[in-house]
């Protein structure tokens, strides 16, 4: 019995899939899909506390799961589902979100703080959250069009010890005001 | 005896240009009776499992022509009913989805018709529109209930009076109702039947909802909580910890107490024969089986309660070419909840796209999140990764990915809404 015979019969319904005894290991797709019931289809959100992860390089994505696979950064669920995966696993859903386009919002931001946020970002974060933030350096995520919300609970973590900063980060947020380091996230929520 | 579908009322429901293109297809063999591309799913049922199915089948080959049949014009989901039975939402329409964008973005043809039957053999699906054929079914019809198992209680009637609220929608409506309506100083009782059954951690977030409303409205009530089965099925150490720390004294919990009978008139329910509890609301949830498409498709198993089916394609191994995802399937270790039909969705849609194609099968790989709340602002959750054992052929767990939250989270809450915008907009758009 030839493959091109059983495709055959496949696409006819003649033979029962489960015949297709062996299927391939669970391509970069599958792995990805079943995260966007949380995180929206092919990674864009719709959940204001949930992050877009279309358009995210994939080393941002595979530093944040190991990260929540060590326990480095703090996680509700995310602990316990990134363990479940290889590194290589972790890589593919890497490499599946990083070709999705980047998520825009509409979200309700507060015009004066954009402005603000546009006048100190170069300068404090623009070295690795590039092109306003719709890329990131290395293993940087990137900002543009996050939910508000997201934003601010990752700030909150930052700031409260429970998400370590990188070295760079901490060097500039250290010295920013509360009104400052809100301007910002108002800014990248609101760049498309 | 071929009845075909009423095309103006199909392409009335369909609505857009899909439809117009349908029309014109069909033109010369009036109706649904024959693929218009030559390659057509069906799927059966717009809920959690059906919708994400349809949608990801057009997403993944366009070629491929998808009709999903569903008798509402809208679904509402169970996940996040609750609340509203406690009194944190106004109506259900944060919990409403409508297809419309589904047919707009997608091009999923979409038929609201009842689904009468299904003749495996010859591949078609029978509903109050006419037939429709199929190359591929997928059936993801939830649940209906083996009411035969409690003496006394009449499909029609008994609902009305002790609501199972366990289908979101008017039922859940009419036990809220009932809970205003419940003097001060009043019993709840909720039945909660022998597992498996839709939701695991659902009846006993159903506990704390109503708990909670008693608290705030109905001072000096209380709820009995009796459940056929030996202990609390899911999430037991956080559902007892909130229970003491917000509901002490309202809840009345009395595991392995199976109701056997019911006598409507003087709301009370029996206990395998022995012992009568009266309740002024009660609010019964009988035992549970795949819905009554799957009986009328001859997909379920020998348990005659749950369709087997096959771990990587969701292919029923009673009938070749018909597809169960959701709450009916036996899906191994995934428990029957929302999230495991969307996963089991995309798993589905992925490997009858490849089979279709004459592609190779892809390996199952799922995902379960499922949120509780405990009161108004705080949250509970499970969660587990899920994959096919191929000696046993069977979906199991991943090793250490099952595990739920350490405490108490008003974090968690937070998340749980975010989850259910998210996965109702997967369903919708």
């Amino acid at each position: 019995m030839t493959m091109k015979w059983k495709g055959w019969a496949l696409a006819t319904g003649v033979l029962a899939i489960s015949a297709m005894a062996q299927a391939a290991p669970a391509t970069p797709a599958m792995l990805s899909n079943a995260c966007a019931g949380c995180h929206g289809t092919n990674g864009g959100s719709a959940g204001p506390s949930m992050p877009s992860l279309a358009g995210q390089s994939k080393e941002a994505i595979v530093d944040a799961m190991k990260k929540f696979k060590s326990g480095a950064r703090p996680a509700t669920v995310m602990g316990r589902l990134a363990k479940a995966f290889s590194d290589d696993e972790i890589t593919a859903m890497g490499e599946f979100f990083s070709k999705q386009k980047l998520h825009a919002t509409n979200q309700t931001l507060d015009k004066a703080k954009i402005a603000k946020g546009a006048s100190l970002q170069d300068s404090n974060c623009g070295r690795c959250h590039i092109e306003d933030g719709r890329e990131g350096k290395d293993d940087t995520p990137a900002m543009a069009s996050q939910w508000l919300p997201y934003l601010q609970i990752q700030m909150a973590d930052y700031l409260s010890g429970k998400r370590k900063m990188p070295e760079k980060m901490k060097e500039k947020v250290d010295p920013m005001s509360k009104a400052d380091l809100e301007a910002l996230l108002h800014f990248y929520a609101s760049v498309k | 005896m071929n009845m075909t579908l009423d095309r103006r009322n199909f392409i009335k429901l369909v609505g857009g240009a899909s439809g117009l293109a349908l029309a014109a297809g069909c033109a010369s063999t009036a109706g649904l009776s024959g693929p218009t591309s030559g390659r057509r799913v069906v799927v059966v049922g717009g809920g959690y499992g059906g919708t994400i199915a349809a949608k990801y089948i057009r997403m993944m080959d366009s070629s491929i022509e998808v009709v999903l049949i569903e008798r509402n014009d809208h679904f509402v989901s169970c996940p996040f009913s609750n609340l509203y039975i406690g009194g944190l939402m106004k109506d259900l329409s944060p919990l409403t989805i409508k297809y419309d964008k589904l047919t707009a973005n997608h091009g999923v043809k979409v038929l609201q018709a009842e689904v009468t039957g299904v003749d495996a053999a010859k591949k078609v699906v029978k509903t109050s529109m006419g037939e429709v054929t199929y190359d591929r079914l997928v059936l993801s019809p939830g649940i209906d209930f083996r009411t035969e198992e409690i003496k006394g209680y009449d499909l029609a009637t008994t609902p009305e009076v002790m609501p199972h609220a366990w289908k979101a929608g008017p039922q859940t409506v009419l036990l809220r109702k009932q809970l205003e309506a419940m003097p001060a100083g009043g019993t709840v009782v909720l039945s909660i039947p022998l597992g498996p059954f839709r939701c695991p951690p659902g009846p006993y977030e159903r506990t704390s909802m109503i708990a909670m409303y008693l608290k705030e409205h109905k001072p000096k009530s209380k709820i009995i909580v009796l459940d056929a089965n030996p202990d609390i099925v899911s999430k037991k150490g956080l559902f007892l910890k909130g229970w003491k720390k917000h509901y002490e004294g309202i809840i009345d919990y009395r595991p392995a107490k199976k109701v056997t009978e019911i006598n409507v008139a003087k709301k009370t329910v029996v206990i395998e024969g022995l012992e009568d509890v009266h309740g002024d609301v009660v609010n019964l949830i009988p035992p549970q089986r795949a819905g009554m498409i799957a009986v009328a498709a001859g997909v379920v198993g020998p348990d005659k309660n749950w369709c087997p089916v096959d771990p990587t394609s969701f292919e029923s191994t009673i009938h070749k070419g018909i597809h169960v995802i959701g709450d009916a399937c036996i899906a191994g270790a995934m428990p029957k909840s929302g999230y495991s039909a969307n996963s089991e969705a995309k798993a589905c849609a992925t490997n009858i796209v490849n089979a279709m194609n004459g592609k190779e099968l892809v390996d199952f790989s799922g995902i379960n999140t499922c949120y509780s709340f405990l009161s108004a602002k705080e949250a509970v959750e499970v969660t587990g990764v899920y994959k096919v054992d191929k000696a046993k052929n069977a979906i199991i767990a991943v090793p250490g990915s099952v595990g739920v939250s350490p405490d108490l989270s008003e974090v968690e809450a937070i998340y749980a809404e975010s989850w259910l915008k998210n996965i109702l907009t997967e369903m919708s758009t």
